[in-house]
């Protein structure tokens, strides 16, 4: 812990972000306050956005609220709900600031549609006030107009990034300077001193001159007051609605059939048809001729469409559709791929590791000597880990309705991107962006897959050809064998031990270098000498940003040779983690904790026994215990501890659920996931051998928080995942002595 | 034509005999709340009850349905939306994630519930595990299972509106 208060954190990060932001005001049409955030590209607490958004170059966050005559607070936040909650969180953030009536306070989703943003919401947000912007905002109304389209290219959401970029530094500060400006208005005319005037659950109050009024009375005005670019936030003894387990706004249309998906779009007054298709098998290869002869007399069929690198049937209905296309015959090109099975793919990973050898490839981290080190060791131990490629597998599939006409493009589908969507749709169908519409409406799920957005412009192609609006459905096979992936990788790993049998010496390479940059380093633990490096190997399915990315092998990889290292130490694995932590006080006090509330140092039952693993991932750090019984031969988990430093928890319950989520998803993918290859093309099809854990095998889980304070806060959505397949397999170790050096688990237990 | 009760009002529809009561459902009558998720009844996504049992409507063809009660996450509630037990159990252990399973998940649940009023994890787990949730909401649903056939307190934890 240093020395920082977290008042003076969290003030002096505002300082930082208040040099590259804005804050706008206006009036909205009909009366009432709009205020608008924006931060500006380059500003170092979005770098998370481009890895995600795939290099888009600018990173932007904004947000919007508007305060209307009702009184009624309308929070609008740039990013998508996808089940992480973030929604609710932000508008959570965003209410407390602004001292309001949470029960009248509503999220909306920013709509991603340029000309909104350019034309309609920037005039009413700069029109009529003073603009009182930072300096890099061009001295003209084009230059800002282009910003903020520019800004609204990078609405994404991923990275764990929604509360603790967004909500920190646009809802807080939004919230914030509207209660401000509220509280002026109030003051000129009361004639009271500003600093007298009380505010709680969307009222203004003024005790001494008994006058007192709802928030809306005085948003029109308050769009004249002078804007606070650096209003003072709320300390933490102050907050009355973050850190609080508010209910989630969202769930309750999540229970009755009534929230809707990109896959329920229904606009009003199109009569849709339905696509189904078929992409090519193996990457990169286009259908060269196709015999749909059949498809041709089926029932409800409108259209069969050879679009080269896929083959779509309209139909009446999707399932009629989907029959269809299921009865047509492709031929497709050959691809010039060497990989034809997994066996092929890491004989090139080797290759490539093999060229690297002892010290080559590119330097991810390095401190000491690490060569020397190991030359020198008491003992070391080496070992080679793999992981393979995985499919996203949102519930909902990938779909998207289209209707182009006149020359525009509506489109209606669940996106983790909906302005870069926006843009594809525009250039693969030859309109201005101007021109497409995106609607979108809650994911059904999306762990990275809805960060690509082909389907999208597939649909637009589609519609594009047709000329009437067609719904467009990835069946599930087409989504778990044709579309982008989490890497397969492999690494190599040595490690020394001095006599005592401290780790001296770590070091490991590997295949797959994508995000975060961190994630292959195991910089927490005192290990004087490591070396850390990255060989380059072709990838034969193309990529995605799977949840956690890298750190969803590395917290395998890492984490497991640690353990390993333990081990040939010959001591308690969690013991000679928290020996290895005296620079990591708050990695230190989250595994003190998980040993405490699992029992760690209590006897299992026989055949029983657990493991532990620690990781950092987006700002947040999570220790997992997993308890597994062996005795039957075949991996049982029988009970599941976490614990999280996040910082500051914004929503407890909402975290505990992402963490939940995060063990689960990871598990799965411990436990079964892989994607197999024959011919090139992937062999897994559906939940039947793509399988997913169910009820039946998943434990209770028992997550608890430690807010730390005094450090940005920490991501909720991925941090859960990195340390569940590493505690598992060191549970397995500990039940059986055999080392699981690659995943899925299952099938090594069968 | 397809005859049938649709949560409680008789339907005629036309539609091909084979085609699952799921698309029948969504497309042609326009609930949204069954959802698609494999198509081959292994994810449970598309659950609803045909007579009071729980079916995966992807893989039942709306001519099993003729003259039949179904049921979906639609029909549940009372005539003014009054949530089941099972829904207010999905409220107050804050259940869903992304959501796209729980309509399944409910109508699974549900079914239980009516025939087993007291389930124990095992009967949970045999009732449910046909059920996949991707979001791994898994140690919520059987909580709320739990809360909803009284066997569990409800979350106490600051879920109202009071600060
Ligand atoms: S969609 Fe019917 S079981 Fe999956
Ligand atoms: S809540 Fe997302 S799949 Fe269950």
């Amino acid at each position: 812990m240093n020395d920082m208060s977290p008042e003076k954190t969290e003030k002096s990060k505002l300082g930082k972000w208040s040099r590259r932001g804005f804050i706008g005001a206006g009036v909205l049409a009909g009366g009432g306050l709009l205020i608008g955030i924006g931060v500006r590209p380059g500003n170092p607490i979005s770098s998370l956005a481009p890895k995600v958004a795939g290099g888009a170059g600018e990173q932007l966050v904004n947000s919007w609220v508007k305060i209307d005559t009702n009184n009624i607070i309308t929070a609008i936040v740039p990013h998508c709900e996808m089940g992480q909650g973030a929604h609710s969180v932000l508008g959570q953030m965003l209410a407390d600031e602004l001292d309001a009536d949470w029960a009248n306070v509503r999220v909306m989703q920013a709509p991603a549609d340029g000309s909104y943003v350019v034309t309609d919401t920037a005039r009413m947000f700069l029109a009529p006030f003073t603009l009182n912007a930072a300096d890099w905002i061009e001295p003209t109304w084009n230059g800002l107009f282009t910003q903020m389209a520019r800004m609204a290219d990078a609405m994404i959401t991923g990275g764990s990034s929604s509360i603790r970029t967004t909500g920190q530094f646009s809802m807080r500060v939004a919230g914030a300077s509207a209660r401000k400006m509220l509280i002026g208005a109030a003051a000129e005319s009361w004639g009271v001193p500003a600093d007298e005037i009380v505010t709680r659950d969307s009222m203004l109050s003024h005790e001494a001159s008994g006058n007192s009024a709802p928030y809306s009375e005085f948003a029109t005005a308050a769009a004249e007051q002078p804007m606070d670019q650096t209003p003072t936030l709320k300390t933490r003894d102050q907050y009355r609605l973050m850190g609080r387990s508010k209910a989630r706004t969202d769930i309750p249309a999540k229970i009755n059939g009534t929230a809707e998906f990109g896959i329920d779009a229904a606009p009003e007054g199109l009569d849709l048809s339905y696509a189904a298709v078929v992409r090519p098998p193996v990457p990169g290869t286009e259908a060269i001729s196709m015999d749909a002869g059949r498809a041709e007399g089926m029932s409800g069929v409108l259209q069969i469409l050879n679009m080269g690198n896929f083959v779509a049937v309209v139909a009446d209905s999707y399932w009629q559709a989907q029959q269809a296309v299921n009865t047509i015959a492709i031929e497709w090109s050959q691809s010039a791929s060497p990989v034809k099975t997994m066996d092929d793919q890491f004989a090139v990973f080797a290759a490539a590791l093999d060229e690297a050898g002892e010290t080559g490839g590119s330097e991810v981290a390095a401190r000491g000597d690490a060569q020397s080190a190991l030359g020198e060791a008491a003992t070391t131990i080496s070992a080679e880990y793999r992981a393979p490629y995985l499919a996203h597998a949102p519930m909902e599939p990938l779909n998207c309705t289209a209707h182009v006409a006149d020359g525009k493009c509506d489109i209606w589908t669940s996106t983790q991107v909906p302005l870069m969507a926006r843009t594809e749709v525009a250039s693969t169908i030859g309109l201005d962006t101007d021109d497409v519409i995106i609607h979108h409406p809650y994911l059904g799920g999306a762990f990275g897959r809805r960060l690509g957005a082909e389907y999208v412009a597939m649909a637009a192609r589609v519609a594009q050809t047709t000329g009437y609006p067609v719904k467009l459905i990835w069946s599930r096979e087409e989504d778990t064998q044709k579309a982008l992936y989490r890497c397969a990788d492999m690494s190599r790993l040595r490690a020394g031990l001095d006599d005592s049998g401290a780790l001296v010496a770590y070091d490991s390479v590997f295949t797959q270098r994508h995000d975060p940059a961190e994630a292959s380093v195991p910089a927490m633990y005192d290990i004087a000498n490591t070396s850390v490096r990255a060989a380059e190997a072709e990838l034969h399915l193309p990529f995605q940003a799977w949840r956690s990315v890298d750190h969803s092998q590395q917290g395998f990889f890492v984490e497991s040779f640690i353990d390993e290292a333990a081990h040939a130490a010959g001591k308690d694995p969690l013991d000679y983690r928290l020996s290895m932590l005296t620079n990591a006080p708050r990695h230190k006090a989250v595994l003190e904790k998980v040993a405490e509330i699992s029992g760690w140092r209590e006897p299992s039952a026989e055949g029983t026994a657990k493991g532990v693993a620690i990781v950092e991932s987006f700002g947040t750090i999570v220790a997992e215990v997993i308890e597994v019984d062996m005795s039957s031969g075949k991996p049982v988990m029988t009970d599941i501890w976490a614990v999280c430093d996040a910082g500051y928890v914004m929503n407890p319950d909402g975290f505990r659920n992402q963490i939940e989520g995060g063990i689960v998803f990871g598990l799965t993918a411990a436990m079964y996931g892989e994607l197999e290859l024959k011919g090139g093309a992937i062999v897994q099809s559906n939940f039947h051998d793509y399988q997913m854990l169910r009820i039946n095998e998943v434990p209770n889980i028992e997550v608890a928080l430690i807010n730390s304070g005094d450090v940005p806060i920490g991501g909720a959505g991925e941090p859960g995942l990195p340390p569940a397949a590493p505690a598992l397999a060191n549970a397995i170790f500990a039940a059986t002595g055999t080392r699981v050096r690659e995943l899925p688990i299952a099938k090594q237990f069968a | 034509m397809a005859n049938f009760i649709l949560n409680g009002e008789s339907i005629s529809v036309d539609a091909d005999p084979a085609m699952p009561i799921l698309w029948v459902v969504r497309e042609k009558l326009g609930l949204s709340g069954t959802k698609f998720g494999c198509g081959i009844a292994q994810c449970g996504a598309c659950t609803v009850h045909l007579d009071g049992e729980p079916v995966r409507s992807c893989s039942t063809a709306v001519s099993q349905a003729e003259g039949r009660e179904v049921t979906t996450i639609e029909g549940i509630a009372g005539p003014e939306g009054e949530l089941t037990k099972v829904q207010q159990a999905w409220v107050s252990e804050q259940v869903p994630q992304c959501g796209y399973c729980q309509s399944g998940q409910i109508m699974s649940a549900t079914a239980l519930l009516r025939d087993n009023p007291s389930p124990s994890d095992a009967d949970i787990d045999a009732a449910m595990s046909g059920n996949i949730c991707r979001c791994g909401t898994y140690t919520r649903i059987r909580r709320a299972i739990k809360v909803a056939s009284g066997q569990v307190e409800p979350r106490t934890e600051d879920l109202s509106e009071e600060a």
